[in-house]
């Protein structure tokens, strides 16, 4: 029955950079939450990307067939792509829950070095702009970035990223009998290739240690 | 551009999930000698004249419409297998038929660049529509039976295209069950102004397992 699944046997063999890096993105479009930065992926894909490049501007020096060239050149705007998007989709999700994930330690040791400092100072610009714009022309007690006012009893003005949105997922093997909720009244046994569509949050510890992948 | 589609509702776009399956690996019969290929996507060839070589779909699509190969149609589709896959789609209402993950996106590619290169192309394409149709009026029929004792459903088989076209509905159903069913939702109902803050922690609803 599986033999006719072709995303088996790729899923198997998905050993290259660029299909690691093509789950990360798969993942990090589904999750609503911004997942763990992969640095030594990314940083493996722009070197290959670099060195292709390179090899790129060789072929043309040395006359190598238009064909070929067009082919790797393909290649390398596929991986571009891909790279591209992954990135500018964790700016997305940063500029959207900005003052959320810098609240939080866990939240800010997943990205990465250049994407917290792009999380400060985008955090920093809007308090200031919020600041100036309107919350200096309110009264006291509601004036603050974060709350309502001086009766909330929470950061109830912060945008957070919704975890119990229900995500389609895809198991990549054998997980067993998962407990959905805290109790253990709801518990679904996941197979390999199972498709499910589940509540993100009880199935976030299996996508961040990879048994699981969103689509 | 890279990364527009809406991040909101997560959805990919159709062009998205084409660039996902075009990753697939097919078939080629080359007409033309070429040396391997070392990609950053993987290593494929060397190619040689009438000597079948398997490589991603881009890549065959790249060189059929240079006129450097012919592609060869994946085993499952032809008329022979995909009336067995609709005759079996049509008998069991509740399950879809294992295909490949990405049949819709691979057929329309090879239909729109390699249609000569498959036999009995016209039959084979209304034979995948049929299939298409069979299998999402059963999926809408399955959104159906939704209600707020639903917190997980079971898609098997369902491919990356269907999985994409479903997606805001069934997670915008499910989302509104969960959300009205929700112990806090109800208890907010009595004390309606005490408190503005709609809270966000630990909402676990607490229900039977039986919808598939």
């Amino acid at each position: 029955m599986s033999s006719w699944d072709d995303e088996d046997t790729a899923s198997a063999a998905a050993t290259t950079d660029v299909e690691l890096l093509k789950r990360a993105w798969r993942n990090e479009k589904a999750a609503p939450e911004i997942l763990r930065f992969d640095s030594p992926l990314v940083s493996r894909a722009r070197e290959q990307i670099q060195l292709l490049e390179e090899t790129l501007e060789d072929f043309t020096d040395n006359g190598v067939d238009d064909l070929v060239v067009s082919l790797y050149q393909m290649d390398l705007d596929r991986a571009l792509f891909l790279l591209r998007s992954y990135l500018r989709l964790r700016l997305q999700k940063i500029e959207k829950y900005m003052i959320h994930i810098s609240k939080s330690d866990d939240l800010m040791s997943r990205l990465s070095l250049q994407e917290q400092r792009f999380a400060k100072s985008c955090t920093e610009i809007m308090e200031k702009h919020l600041e100036q714009s309107v919350l200096s022309k309110l009264p006291y007690g509601y004036d603050s970035v974060t709350r309502q006012s001086l009766s909330s009893t929470e950061d109830d003005m912060v945008p957070e990223p919704q975890l119990d949105t229900f995500v389609f997922c895809k198991t990549k093997s054998d997980v067993g009998a998962f407990q959905l909720d805290d109790i253990g009244e709801e518990i679904v046994d996941l197979v390999a290739d199972d498709l499910y569509v589940l509540r993100y949050k009880s199935i976030k510890g299996l996508v961040e240690n990879g048994r699981i992948d969103l689509i | 551009m890279a990364g527009q589609s809406d991040p909101h509702l997560s959805l990919f776009s159709p062009s998205e999930v084409e660039f996902v399956a075009e990753d697939e690996i097919v078939e080629i019969v080359p007409n033309i000698r070429m040396e391997a290929l070392n990609m950053i996507c993987g290593d494929f060839g060397p190619f040689f004249p009438q000597i079948a070589s398997k490589v991603p779909l881009w890549l065959a699509v790249a060189l059929k419409r240079r006129g450097k190969c012919t592609i060869r149609p994946p085993e499952w589709m032809t008329v022979e297998r995909l009336t067995q896959v609709l005759d079996a789609e049509r008998e069991s209402p509740r399950e879809f038929q294992p295909l490949p993950f990405h049949y819709i996106e691979i057929s329309k590619l090879l239909f729109d660049h390699a249609r000569d290169d498959i036999s009995d192309a016209y039959l084979v394409r209304s034979l995948i529509e049929d299939i298409r149709d069979v299998r999402f009026h059963k999926v809408e029929t399955g959104l159906e039976t939704i209600s707020g004792r639903t917190h997980a459903v079971k898609l098997k088989n369902l491919s990356a295209m269907e999985v994409n076209i479903v997606r805001p509905f069934m997670v915008r159903t499910l989302q509104a069950f969960y959300k009205h069913d929700s112990p806090q939702m109800i208890q907010q109902a009595d004390n309606t102004g005490s408190s503005r803050s709609t809270p966000v922690t630990d909402r676990g609803p607490r229900r039977d397992l039986r919808h598939r």
